[in-house]
């Protein structure tokens, strides 16, 4: 079989390239426990608030807010020197009955930050102006009732005690978080892992396979064996079987790592995942061999990976596609990575099945199919039969 | 005629605007070899390509064993050496010349000695266990030129075999050559040097896209009344202009 013969051959080749092993293998891991460091590591930012003619219950509550630092400033004009000079994130300024908040702005999580604390610090004060104005009304009514009658009276001490441990009982609602999949810590980067798996796969497979092709055609092997009886179909599916191997098991040490190393949370089978990056390996594959053919060097080939490769990433789901134009959700049905990583992230996440991605997963095998012809017949530039 | 193993009729060969073969009439018969010379850019490669098949002719016929080139099965009979050593560097030498036995359908009893032989033909029998990327430039065209020998193919096409190949080994070569001719094998050779075309059965004059000459050694430099096939070369690319 002289597909085997090439699968042994270009796995043979690949074995001997300790630096491309080592990138194939080493440099994803590198990556996802970078982005993993990065992205949990510290997802609070600490904010410093500036307040002029603030009422100082206003102002111990946002003090007391989470990260929220307070300084008072006597006048507007050092306030706004002192956001001038950074020392201090956003000022708060009260004029009559409206509040005016001037944001730096330089950092968006820090503005909405703050936002969110003086909504907060707001609602604590009128919750505590409240109680007391309460306690002052409850004050008169406890006087009002000791001047009624005294079976009145105990009606109403009655009826107002069960009033009282009612509103107890609404006052502090306990809240109780329950996570479907991981705990209070599952971040954003446990969301980007599916995709990121995929992506991973993609392209290496794709830089790696395009390269080697490329090679095989500026260096004549790839004439001298199409001088041979060889099949056209027998160079594809022989590059196809041997990169299909290497997906495997690069997908398995990127499985194995994230939930070892990285302590993710696996809900769903290995085995599928594997199933479902083999699959998109083999498209990058296809996806590489066919770019190939237009390159005429490596260099060529590197200038493929902003125009085809980085594209993949905005498409794939990383970033929420709901906020996105129509038009342009409508290319990502037309992203390999985006199917993976829909499949990806429900057996990873939600446990699912093989069966419920059969839409996904038919599309990568029809993208794999329409590849794969095309790249067969693409190799007729090379040999006329 | 009838056992010419490459015939090649009017052949016509355009790339876009550009005819680089106008009319090429030659014929390779069984047991000759034949050596085909040119200036660089005169269409010597293009020749073998569609010989191989691996160019579709525009104008006329190129048939090989007798049938219409291209023919993916007759590759099989063809032992074919190009320009470019074409090796995996990363694999030894004894590697490549089982991946390239495989590829060309060899009897796996019989690819063992297939290579032993031709590694002694080119004289590589020591080093076929290192790799390739070790080897320095004449060795590597030494392995090629194996791998057109494997499998004692009927019909041997060798683009430039002998450059960079020492004088005693590039006779060697020869010696292996005429010995594949009298077991009326056929060679189609290119070449740029003059003394060997001297010892091809006969010489193929490739200028401006058509074979101007296409005869015996003695007989073009009879024709041409001079000493050697360089003369008859210098000559008539003199006339042609």
């Amino acid at each position: 079989m002289r597909t085997i013969a090439i699968m042994n051959r270009v796995i043979k080749e690949l074995l001997r390239d300790k630096r491309t092993l080592a990138l194939m293998f080493l440099a994803p891991i590198l990556i996802l426990w970078l982005m993993s460091v990065i992205f949990t590591a510290n997802s609070t930012t600490n904010v410093n608030v500036g307040t002029v003619a603030i009422s100082s219950s206003v102002s111990t509550n946002l003090n007391q807010v989470k990260h929220v630092n307070v300084k008072h400033y006597q006048s507007t004009k050092t306030a706004r020197k002192a956001l001038k000079d950074d020392k201090i994130d956003a000022i708060i300024h009260k004029s009559g009955n409206d509040y005016t908040i001037t944001h730096a702005n330089t950092d968006s999580s820090k503005t909405s930050a703050v936002k969110m604390a003086f909504r907060s610090a707001l609602v604590a004060a009128n919750v505590k102006t409240m109680k007391t104005q309460l306690g002052a009304a409850k004050a008169t009514i406890n006087k009002l009732q000791k001047m009624l009658p005294v079976q009145a009276q105990q009606k109403l001490r009655a009826q107002s005690q069960g009033q009282v441990s009612a509103s107890k009982q609404s006052a502090s609602p306990k809240i109780t978080n329950h996570y479907v999949y991981g705990d209070s810590s599952t971040g954003f980067f446990d969301k980007m892992l599916p995709i990121l798996m995929g992506f991973f796969v993609f392209f290496f497979v794709f830089l790696i396979s395009g390269m080697a092709l490329l090679k095989e055609r500026t260096s004549g092997t790839l004439s001298r064996l199409l001088a041979t009886p060889v099949k056209r179909s027998e160079i594809v599916f022989g590059y196809m079987a041997s990169y299909g191997i290497l997906a495997v098991f690069q997908t398995i040490l990127i499985v194995v790592a994230t939930i070892w190393l990285l302590g993710v949370e696996v809900v769903g089978s290995v085995f599928n995942i594997i199933i479902i990056n083999l699959i998109l390996a083999l498209v990058a594959l296809a996806f590489g061999i066919l770019l190939s053919t237009f390159a005429n060097s490596e260099f060529q080939m590197m200038q493929f990976i902003p125009l085809v490769v980085i594209p993949q990433v905005f498409f794939s789901g990383i970033i929420p596609m709901d906020s996105m134009a129509s038009w342009i959700k409508d290319i990502s049905y037309v992203i390999p990575i985006k199917y993976s990583g829909d499949a990806v992230t429900g057996i990873m996440m939600q446990g699912k099945n093989l069966t419920s991605f059969g839409l996904d997963i038919g599309v990568l095998l029809i993208f794999l199919v329409v590849l794969t012809i095309l790249n067969v017949v693409g190799l007729k530039r090379y040999r006329k039969v | 005629m009838t056992n010419a193993i490459i015939d090649l009729t009017h052949l016509v060969k355009k790339f876009g605007k550009q005819t680089v073969l106008k009319d090429i009439n030659l014929q390779v018969m069984s047991g000759e070899i034949v050596g085909l010379i040119g200036p660089s850019g005169a269409g010597k490669s293009t020749v073998i390509k569609t010989a191989l098949g691996m160019e579709l002719a525009d104008g006329g016929s190129a048939t090989v064993f007798g049938k219409v080139m291209p023919n993916r099965q007759l590759l099989a009979r063809i032992g074919y050496m190009a320009q470019t050593d074409a090796l995996y560097e990363t694999l030894s030498g004894r590697e490549n010349l089982k991946f390239y036995a495989q590829m060309k359908g060899i009897h796996k009893s019989e690819i063992s000695d297939s290579i032993s032989h031709v590694a002694d033909v080119v004289n590589l029998a020591d080093d076929l266990d290192k790799r390739v990327s070790g080897y320095s430039g004449g060795m590597m065209r030494r392995l090629s030129l194996a791998i057109a020998l494997l499998g004692n193919p009927e019909l041997l096409i060798l683009d430039e075999p002998t450059v960079g190949i020492d004088p005693a080994l590039r006779r060697q070569i020869w010696k292996e050559l005429n010995a594949i001719r009298d077991e009326e094998r056929s060679i189609l050779i290119t070449t740029h040097v003059m003394d060997e075309a001297e010892l091809c059965d006969k010489v193929a004059l490739l200028l401006g896209g058509k074979v101007i000459a296409f005869d015996e050694p003695v007989v073009l430099k009879m024709q041409y009344k001079v000493d050697s096939i360089e003369e008859v070369f210098l000559k008539a690319e003199g006339e042609f202009k």
